[in-house]
Order: structure tokens, then sequence, then C-alpha cells
């Protein structure tokens, strides 16, 4: 409980107003969900864009079974599911798990020169990827893993180590350093103090930049569409973006198809939402 | 002394690795990108004979880099005004004491979760203006229901608007970012502070004008930086939503760059273009780093 609401004058005039305000905003927030919802649950026969606001008459699961298993000259989307979380998973943990050894190393272990070591590993993730795409599907391609799952894995890894160092960096700087100064005198290496000291306490850390690294990576489209020619291996982003620029694809289809993409990022924004946003928060470095 | 240098060879070891990548995978591959930019590879097959500077002399000649650039000028600069302006307002409103705050908070900030294609999608429908033949779709036909009509518009399908039209789904995903970031930093104000004004007598008005506001400035900084970089990089957004447009009025850098590249296969121009990309971010991030990284060692 804040104090100010002791002095502040209870009712205003424009208290309305201000809600007004917000709950329009929220409005302005939802209106797309509603979009996808209404017209992801109508039946075929009452698809029409120009009742697109109407809320359907009966439910229907029919568009999201086409945009599931697919249907006449299109394929659906689960397949590129599965590969999005073929893709997503190892890529989340082994970059949160190597950022939490960088963060480690940076926060508790400064050497000369490792604050200009940070910077260096930090410019990584603001770079436009266009400036490293062309060597990046040469290299890919040289070395046989040009469109395939564990190319794209690699890839994310390699290009989430900034942003999981950061985030571990910064929040094992919040871990007090006598703790780690104790347990040197005691005579443990870097390695136990990791294990005894550091691991223990890192769940939060852990949530925090796995969330995040999922969320980007299930997001990602451009390595993803740079990379992943062959159809079978697209996560769902391209194959989204693949049904929604097609003209036989209806678009109930579409955006029944936009929200199954939606659906896992959602779902942890929903559960999970306070480590979204401390992720977002803490790595404010970061977009 | 020896002690001291074993003491270090470890934890650099252990971040060798990431560094190694970063090198490779990050500095090498630019220089590699800066190379390619100078050579006169346009085909697949790769080509390194030199070119100089003559693709970068083509790129800024040519009509639609050019339209590319003004677009990209008007879209960050719509961009950033439209969020910082909602994100901001809506901190304030939300520091009010509101029943339900953090309900508020969480459906402005729910967009940042989605991928800019899945918005692409709903987007490009919410925004198709319909036919005259056919009726309104989208926006146009809630306007038309509301009694407002004449606010109709073509949006991205209409060359004049073009990527303006794209603003506004950016605008939708990225303003809750804002917001969190204001509400995180007005959280930090201290409640005395407030209180002490108050004692004072200063009304709240001044209360933001000359104490809230001058503390938020760096909040603003870092949010100008964070939306700048993305909106510098935006490539998603505009494949799933409206690819070039009529006249590429809806086409940016990225765009360009990718088509160039993978569809053309004029890689050395695609690499300019990836250059030119990366020295406009790097100007915008590259100071910003430093300040910050040099604030937090003084602290």
């Amino acid at each position: 409980m804040r104090a100010q609401a002791l002095h502040r004058p209870k009712m205003r005039w424009w208290r309305p107003l201000i809600y007004a305000v917000l709950i329009a905003f929220a409005a302005f927030y939802l209106m797309p969900v509603y979009v996808l919802l209404v017209t992801g649950l109508k039946k075929f026969a009452e698809v029409n864009l120009y009742h697109m606001w109407s809320p359907p008459s009966k439910l229907s699961f029919g568009s999201f079974k086409k945009a599931w298993f697919g249907g006449m000259g299109y394929s659906g989307l689960y397949l590129n599911f599965l590969n999005s979380i073929y893709i997503t998973i190892p890529a989340t943990i082994i970059s949160a798990f190597l950022g939490s050894i960088n963060g480690y190393v940076l926060a508790k272990w400064k050497f000369r020169g490792s604050e200009n070591l940070f910077m260096l590993l930090l410019f990584g993730m603001f770079i436009p990827y266009q400036s490293i795409l062309i060597p990046l599907v040469q290299v890919l391609y040289k070395i046989g893993l040009y469109s395939t799952i564990s190319g794209l894995v690699l890839v994310h890894i390699i290009y989430g180590i900034p942003i999981t160092t950061l985030l571990f960096r910064n929040y094992y700087a919040t871990v007090p350093t006598s703790l780690v100064e104790a347990a040197k005198i005691d005579g443990a290496n870097i390695f136990r103090i990791y294990g005894w000291i550091m691991l223990p306490v890192s769940m939060p850390g852990f949530a925090v930049t796995m969330i995040w690294q999922f969320t980007s990576i299930w997001n990602d489209f451009l390595f993803a569409v740079t990379i992943a020619q062959n159809p079978n291996i697209q996560p769902i982003t391209v194959a989204l973006n693949n049904l929604a620029g097609s003209y036989i694809v209806k678009w109930n289809i579409q955006m029944a198809g936009a929200l199954l993409a939606a659906l896992p990022t959602l779902l942890i924004y929903i559960f999970l939402g306070r480590y979204f946003t401390r992720g977002l928060l803490a790595g404010s470095l970061k977009g | 002394m020896r002690h001291l240098h074993r003491g270090q060879t470890i934890p650099i070891l252990l971040i060798l690795p990431s560094v190694i990548g970063a090198t490779i995978f990050v500095y090498g591959f630019i220089g590699w990108t800066g190379l390619i930019s100078l050579t006169k590879w346009d085909k697949l097959l790769p080509n390194y004979t030199l070119a100089g500077l003559s693709n970068y002399q083509k790129i800024f000649a040519h009509f639609r880099f050019q339209i590319d650039l003004w677009n990209l000028v008007v879209f960050t600069v719509l961009f950033l005004i439209l969020s910082l302006v909602i994100g901001f307002a809506l901190a304030i409103l939300l520091d009010q004491n509101i029943k339900g705050e953090s309900i508020f908070r969480t459906i402005y900030l729910f967009p940042m979760a989605l991928s800019f294609i899945v918005t692409g999608v709903v987007w490009r429908w919410v925004l198709n203006p319909g036919s005259i033949q056919m009726g309104s779709t989208g926006i146009n036909l809630l306007l038309e229901k509301a009694g407002l009509g004449f606010l109709k518009s073509g949006w991205y399908t209409d060359p004049k608007i073009g990527i303006k039209a794209v603003v506004i789904a950016a605008v939708w995903q990225m303003s809750g970012y804002v917001v969190a970031m204001y509400v995180a930093g007005l959280h930090s104000i201290p409640e005395e502070l407030r209180e002490a004004a108050r004692i004072d007598g200063a009304s709240e008005i001044q209360i933001y004008r000359y104490i809230i506001l001058p503390l938020l400035r760096p909040i603003t900084l870092g949010a100008i930086i964070i939306l700048g970089h993305i909106s510098l990089k935006i490539f998603d957004l505009i494949v799933a939503m409206t690819g070039p447009g009529i006249g590429f009025s809806c086409d940016v850098p990225a765009y360009f760059m990718w088509v160039t590249t993978f569809h053309s296969n004029r890689f050395a121009q695609g690499a300019s273009i990836a250059i030119i990309m990366l020295i406009m971010v790097a100007v915008l991030i590259v100071p910003y780093l430093v300040y910050s990284l040099r604030k937090e060692v003084r602290v």
C-alpha cells in the first residue's frame, strides 16, 4: 500500500475520465485479439470480411483444424509448430547456460579488460543481422548446416549469447560478492563457487533469461526465412507468413494460424508475465 | 603473484568460447560483409573482384533506396513520437492510484510477447480498406458503423499513406514496452520526494513538471535508443503486413537488402545496404553503450 493514497483527495471529477482513457487504450490493444478469436471461431459459411467484427453465431473450431492439419493445396502448421519447438527448446537451454557462465565470470571474476570484453559481446545484440547474413549462409552451407534444424539452433545460440550474458551478469551482480570472497578464502575454486553458491540462487535468473530467449527465438523470422529453405524444417513464423501470403488460404484460416503461432509465447506471458517483464526491463539495453 | 595470475586464467578460459564465437560470428562476419560490399559479386556464385565503393555510389543513387531511406525516417520519427507519447501518458495515468493497475499494464504489454509476423498478419486484415464495390472492411467498417465514415482511408494500400499505416501496428506492438519502462521508473522515485514537494505547497502538476519529469529523462533516452534501433531494422512486420507496397510506399532498407540479396542474388549490393544499416544502428547504439557502461563502472 502506498502512502500517497492517504493524502490524495479521494474522488475528483476527472477520475472517471482517466478510467475512460485507460479502458479505451485497453480496447485498442485487445482489438486484434478480438478479431483473431472471433474469426477463428466462426463457421466457414459465416466467415465474411464484411462482417468481421460480428461475433460467431455458433462456435466452430473448423478454422483451427484446417490451420493445424492443412487443406487442399496447402499444408497445416502442426509440422512447423513442432519445428519451432525443436529449434527453440535446445537453443534456449544452451544459450541460457552459456549466458550464466559468462555472466558469472563477468560479475564475480573480473579481470583486466573484462568490462571491455563485455561491451564487445554486448554490441552483438544490437547489430542488424542483415550485416552478418551473407557470410552466415556461406559458412552454414560449407559445414553442412544450411537449411537444417541444427543450423538454426546453432545460430540462435550464438546470437543469443550477448543478451543471456547481459541478463545473467546483471542478475549475479545482485548476489553479494562477500559470499564469493568467503568461499574463496575457504579454498573453493571457481567451479565449486558456481555450483555451490551461484547455481542454487540462479533460478530466477534462469527463468527470466529462458523466457526471454524462448520468446525471441520462437518469434524469430529473419534467420528462419533465410536459413530454412526447406519447407519441412521451417518454423511456424515462416510457415504462417507463407500461409498468409497464399491466395487460396481463406483469411479465417490465416487468423486461426496466427493464433496458433502466438499461443506458446502468449501463454508464457499470461502465466509467467512477471519474469517476462523483468527480462524486458533488466535488459533495458535490449529490444 | 603467480597465484593471482593463475586465478585469472580459468575465468578467461571460461568465457573464451563465447568471445571467440562473437569475434567470428559478429565482427568477422561484419568484416566479411564489408568486403563483399566492395566487390562485383552480383550472381549466385561468389565473385570477389574488387569494385571499390561503386556499390555504395550505385545504391545511394538508386531511386528505390532513396524512397526506402525516406520511408525509414518517416517510420522512425512517427513510431518514436507516438510510442513515447502514448507510453508516457498511459504510465502517468496508471500512476494515479488506479484500481486494476496491473491488469491494465498486462493488457498494454502483451503484444510484446507476439511475433511481428503475427502482428503483421492481423493488422493486414484490420487495416484492409475493402473496396468501393463490395463495401468497407476492417477499421473502415468500424468507422462507418460509428458514423465516422469521413475518417475512412486506404491505409497501407494508399501510396500517400504507405508506411505510416505500418506505424500503427508497430506502435500497437511496442508502446506497452514504453509504458512498462516508465511505470518502473515512476515506482523507483521515492514517495518522500513527492511528499516533501506537497508539503512545500507544490501542485500535482508542478510535481510532475519539476520533479518527476527530470528524473524520468534517462528512461526516455533508453526508450529512444531501444525503439530507435528496432525501427532502423524493421523487416518482419513489413514482410507480413504489406510487402514493399505500391510504388515502394512501404519499403525499407532491410526489406530491399533481403530481396536484392536472396531473391536477385546481387550479393554485393545487398552487402552495401547491410553495412549502411549497420552504420546507422552503430551511430545510435555505440555512444549509448559506452555511456551506460561508464556510468555503471563509476557507481
